[in-house]
């Protein structure tokens, strides 16, 4: 083995990535590649109505079906089947419902499982499923949020409409807002969106005696482990879950889905493997939802645009039951509506209701997109109040550099950051003075095509998440992270992580993090993760956690290693420890560095065993779990240039800048690909998706020819730059980037928009912008400009 | 019925029913599984093939169609002795990539628009892969890797990453 040189640091360089060996040639491991002998296939019966009663299930046919096992309906499954889990029940008063995987006597959502049929291959099953007969008693749809809470509206559960009421509050909101020079009132929509990771889910799972192994495209293989046990009695240390390739998740496989405790039930009654791979329309109406918020918003500002108060009452919608974190996603945002600006005084009021759509839950960002979206809006709106920059404002209002650490009024301390300089960074890239002019000169030639700017100087809370708050918070698990490493006689290393990644090239991360801190070659380091017999400790990957906590575990672990192979060096070299330092893989004599010896060749001593110290058992593994102090809060500053045609109402994205203050980078290539990935997908917010269900309760977005995901053609290029602030939290400096793209890009490009329909009286336009939103809402503006 | 193709060179004889897609042949009786499904309603590419060396939506066609024909997927694309194939090897240096799941079919897509037009725009490659979706990279880096390609390998110039402030 050969040491590195310490000046060739792995952490900040550009790696391409360990996966792609497999990812660009097809070898790649998706649960659906699965086969195992005599696996049987799964297919679901789904109820076609929003909400209905189960009048009867009538199996005969399916059964008699060539190629059929077993067909069963939830009454069958009653008394094993067990209620969905919530894992975060926000306050003490929660109403969570029982949430059979199969329903048993009512169906509260286009989509939900009335029956089961098992055959022995796709075909056959899907076959067999369209013969079972089920009669259903319709029942109202619940659609609207606000009418499900008005007196009289049909009850969803038989608790009525209402999960839960979570507030927050720091200040005085009643001086804040009592003869303020500014009040800006203000409601938005957060449309309801379908995260459509581009792998849709698989589940197998296999039994054996009265152990179960099962392989299923998650995110959170552990917390999925657990669970499984919690909700079917099945003993934990009975199953193994395994997150094989992932294909994307973006929070939609952070959950325990009724797909996966049935398929496990089933193998359990059948003592076969089973297997169920969704269409992508099954998918649409199944995967739980994300967003779906009513804001109602307020805020009170001095004249001189200095913020006094805000105040925030949100109607979360929960869909059809209550999903394993959904209740907490709205809690995520409330920290945040604050974002990176300082004020008198604060209030959040979230309710959570029901309705007869989908279930929703996390979907990339969660909560901090919203609550995001709404400040920077508001912003927005202020500075056109008092017809001051929107960044001026923004400046006027900030945590300036030098206050860092700063506590917000949301009683969250931000630790580093540096606004002005991600700003001025973007600003010089954008070309803002220019852009600036030439908009003002589209108004005076009264342009067609008006030009707008939009910004977004945004904030987020990552690294999810120190355990004594989540605890404070009612989350029924911590927020630590686990890593081990394992030399190996040879010198190579094994790293094995609980964080469990689909897509964000933690095989490379790693690996690069490892080398530098044993002081081995980038190559030699193989990242183990996503199977609960392997990597048995973790808590998984969502909510941009996995660099900063797992990241921080890692590094702990390897300074475990380092910390016993010196006093195995110092026998091997017939020193005392102390006179050993380390330096680049190797401890070495301090003065007389030709005597010293490398991590790998202490690794074979240590394998070997033949002469180690006093009391040292023959092993260099270690083992490290790091829970946080506190969340990281990456910031920086987005800017969007937007033409709007006022004729047509299209929109095209002209440029766009993102400055983004990570803090220190380990891959700067992944990073780049993830803010671009991010941007994309709020743009898609911004301007494309919507899931959208009609009177009925049917969703009509229900397959990918109705759900718009942006293609390459749908998109511009993006230019992405970065500032530095390092976390002062964690030894790598680091805060975090799986989500900032999907928050910021959002309000960047509806302000743009809105800042080029100013001029007509526009002051909003809902998501997504379509043209034909855009162009109604100029009409709207120019008819009450007129009246 | 039986059917007869090549698939990555080897040939397969196989009886199937009428109504088998060629994508759950290839998958489920040939064993490629190299090529993902990604959608039912073919708007999402990811199962992209080449038959007779046009791409196709293995999806939208169905194994008998594909009788007689020469099928290559991502996984015959390589050289004999493994050397990557262009796309293959810009698609990793691009970083254009994560989840992978679309990247099969999405490489495929490019090998027939590079066939087709040899040294694309920018614009034309995003026209010419609209048919295949990303959720993962908002297709930058895809884009960037296809006119590497289509430039022998060689990076364009980078106008989309600024250097490093310092904070």
């Amino acid at each position: 083995m050969t040491a590195v040189d310490a000046t060739q640091a792995e952490v900040g360089k550009a790696r391409t990535r360990k996966e792609d060996a497999r990812l660009i040639t097809g070898q790649t491991n998706w649960t659906d590649n699965i086969t195992l002998p005599g696996l049987v296939h799964v297919a679901f019966v789904r109820s076609p109505y929003a909400h209905a009663r189960i009048a009867s299930v009538d199996l005969t046919a399916a059964r008699e079906a060539p190629g059929v096992f077993a067909a069963y309906s939830g009454a069958d499954f009653a008394a094993e089947q067990g209620s969905l889990p919530c894992a975060w029940p926000v306050t003490e008063d929660i109403v969570i419902p029982d949430h059979p995987p199969m329903a048993v006597d009512t169906v509260r959502y286009g989509g939900e499982i009335v029956a089961c049929v098992v055959a022995r291959d796709r075909y056959a099953a899907v076959d067999a499923a369209e013969l079972v007969d089920v009669t259903y008693e319709a029942l109202e749809p619940v659609l609207d949020m606000e009418a499900a809470l008005a007196p009289g509206s049909v009850k969803v559960h038989t608790a009525g409409n209402k999960s839960y009421t979570w507030e927050f509050a720091n200040g005085d909101l009643d001086a804040a807002f009592r003869d303020a020079p500014v009040v800006i009132e203000r409601t938005y929509r957060q449309q309801r969106l379908i995260p459509s990771a581009m792998e849709p889910r698989a589940v197998v799972c296999a039994p054996v005696a009265d152990e179960y192994t099962m392989w299923t495209s998650t995110q959170i293989p552990h917390v999925l482990r657990v669970m499984l046990a919690l909700v079917t009695g099945i003993p934990e240390h009975k199953l193994r879950v395994i997150a094989p390739d992932v294909g994307g998740g973006f929070g939609s496989k952070l959950q325990v889905t009724a797909e996966e405790v049935l398929a496990l039930l089933l193998a359990r009654k059948l003592g076969r493997p089973v297997k169920w791979t969704e269409t992508r329309s099954e998918g649409n109406v199944a995967v739980h939802h994300g967003r779906d918020q009513l804001q109602k918003l307020r805020l009170a500002a001095d004249a001189d645009g200095r913020i006094r108060g805000l105040d925030v009452e949100l109607l979360a919608n929960m869909g059809a039951y209550i999903m394993l974190v959904a209740p907490g996603v709205p809690l995520l945002g409330a920290f945040m509506f604050n974002a990176i600006y300082k004020m008198d005084a604060y209030r959040f009021n979230c309710t959570g209701v029901f309705t007869t759509t989908t279930p929703t839950d996390a979907y990339r960002g969660a909560g901090r997109p919203e609550a995001t979206y709404a400040i920077e809006h508001l912003m927005d709106d202020l500075a056109a109040e008092l017809g001051v920059d929107p960044l001026e404002l923004r400046e006027r209002n900030w945590i300036r550099h030098e206050e860092f650490p700063y506590t917000t009024i949301s009683n969250l301390t931000y630790d580093s950051g540096n606004y002005e300089a991600a700003t001025a960074a973007a600003k010089e890239l954008f070309g803002y003075e220019g852009l600036r002019k030439e908009q003002a000169e589209r108004v005076s030639a009264g342009s067609p095509v008006r030009l707008g700017i939009g910004i977004s100087t945004f904030t987020e809370m990552c690294g999810l998440a120190p355990s004594r708050i989540l605890g404070a918070l009612r989350y029924a698990a911590g927020g630590w992270e686990n890593a081990s490493i394992r030399m190996l006689p040879t010198g190579k290393v094994e790293v094995v992580t609980g964080s469990s990644a689909h897509g964000q090239g933690h095989e490379t991360a790693w690996s690069q993090i490892v080398a530098d801190q044993l002081g081995v070659p980038f190559e030699d380091v193989r990242v183990l993760h996503g199977d609960t017999a392997v990597a048995p400790k973790g808590m998984d990957t969502y909510g941009s956690r996995s660099l900063v906590v797992g990241g921080t575990a890692i590094v702990n672990a390897c300074e475990k290693v380092r910390r016993k192979a010196r006093v195995i060096a110092a026998a091997m070299l017939e020193v005392s420890p102390d006179d050993l330092e380390w330096d680049a893989g190797r401890w070495a004599v301090r003065g007389d560095p030709d005597q010293g010896k490398s991590i790998g060749e202490i690794a074979f001593t240590a394998f070997a065993a033949h002469d180690l110290p006093e009391g040292i058992e023959p092993s260099l593994d270690s083992d490290a779990t790091y829970d946080p102090d506190n969340f990281s809060f990456p910031h920086g500053t987005h800017l969007c240039a937007a033409e709007v045609d006022t004729e047509t109402g299209q929109v095209r994205i002209r440029s766009y800048v993102a400055v983004d203050d990570v803090g220190v980078v380990v891959n700067p290539m992944i990073v780049d690909g993830q803010v671009h990935g991010g941007i994309a997908q709020g743009i898609a917010q911004a301007l494309y998706e919507e899931a959208a269900y009609d009177s009925s309760g049917n969703l009509v977005t229900a397959s990918l020819a109705d759900y718009l995901i942006p293609s390459a053609a749908d998109l511009p290029s993006f230019t992405t730059a970065r500032t530095t602030t390092p976390s002062t939290l964690n030894p790598l400096g680091v805060k975090g980037v799986g989500e900032a793209g999907t928050i910021a890009s959002t309000p960047a490009v509806v302000n743009a928009i809105v800042d080029a329909l100013r001029p007509f009286g526009v002051s909003d336009v809902p998501m997504p912008c379509t043209p034909e939103r855009v162009w109604r809402a100029i009409q709207e503006a120019r008819s009450e400009g007129a009246a | 019925m039986r059917i007869s193709m090549k698939i990555d060179g080897v040939r397969y004889d196989d009886d199937v029913e009428p109504r088998l897609l060629l994508v759950h042949y290839l998958r489920e009786q040939a064993g490629r599984t190299g090529t993902p499904i990604g959608c039912d309603t073919s708007n999402c590419g990811a199962c992209t093939v080449l038959l007779n060396g046009r791409s196709v939506k293995s999806c939208s066609v169905l194994a008998v169609q594909a009788d007689g024909g020469e099928i290559t997927t991502i996984q015959g694309l390589a050289g004999d002795s493994g050397e990557l194939h262009p796309l293959q090897q810009a698609f990793h240096e691009e970083h254009a990539l994560q989840c992978g799941y679309c990247t099969p079919g999405m490489i495929m897509a490019a090998v027939d628009l590079l066939g087709e037009n040899p040294n694309p725009t920018e614009e034309e490659v995003r026209d010419g892969l609209e048919g295949n979706l990303c959720r993962c990279t908002g297709y930058q880096n895809i884009v960037r890797a296809v006119l590497r390609a289509a430039n022998g390998g060689a990076p364009a110039a980078r106008s989309d990453v600024a250097a490093e402030v310092t904070a």
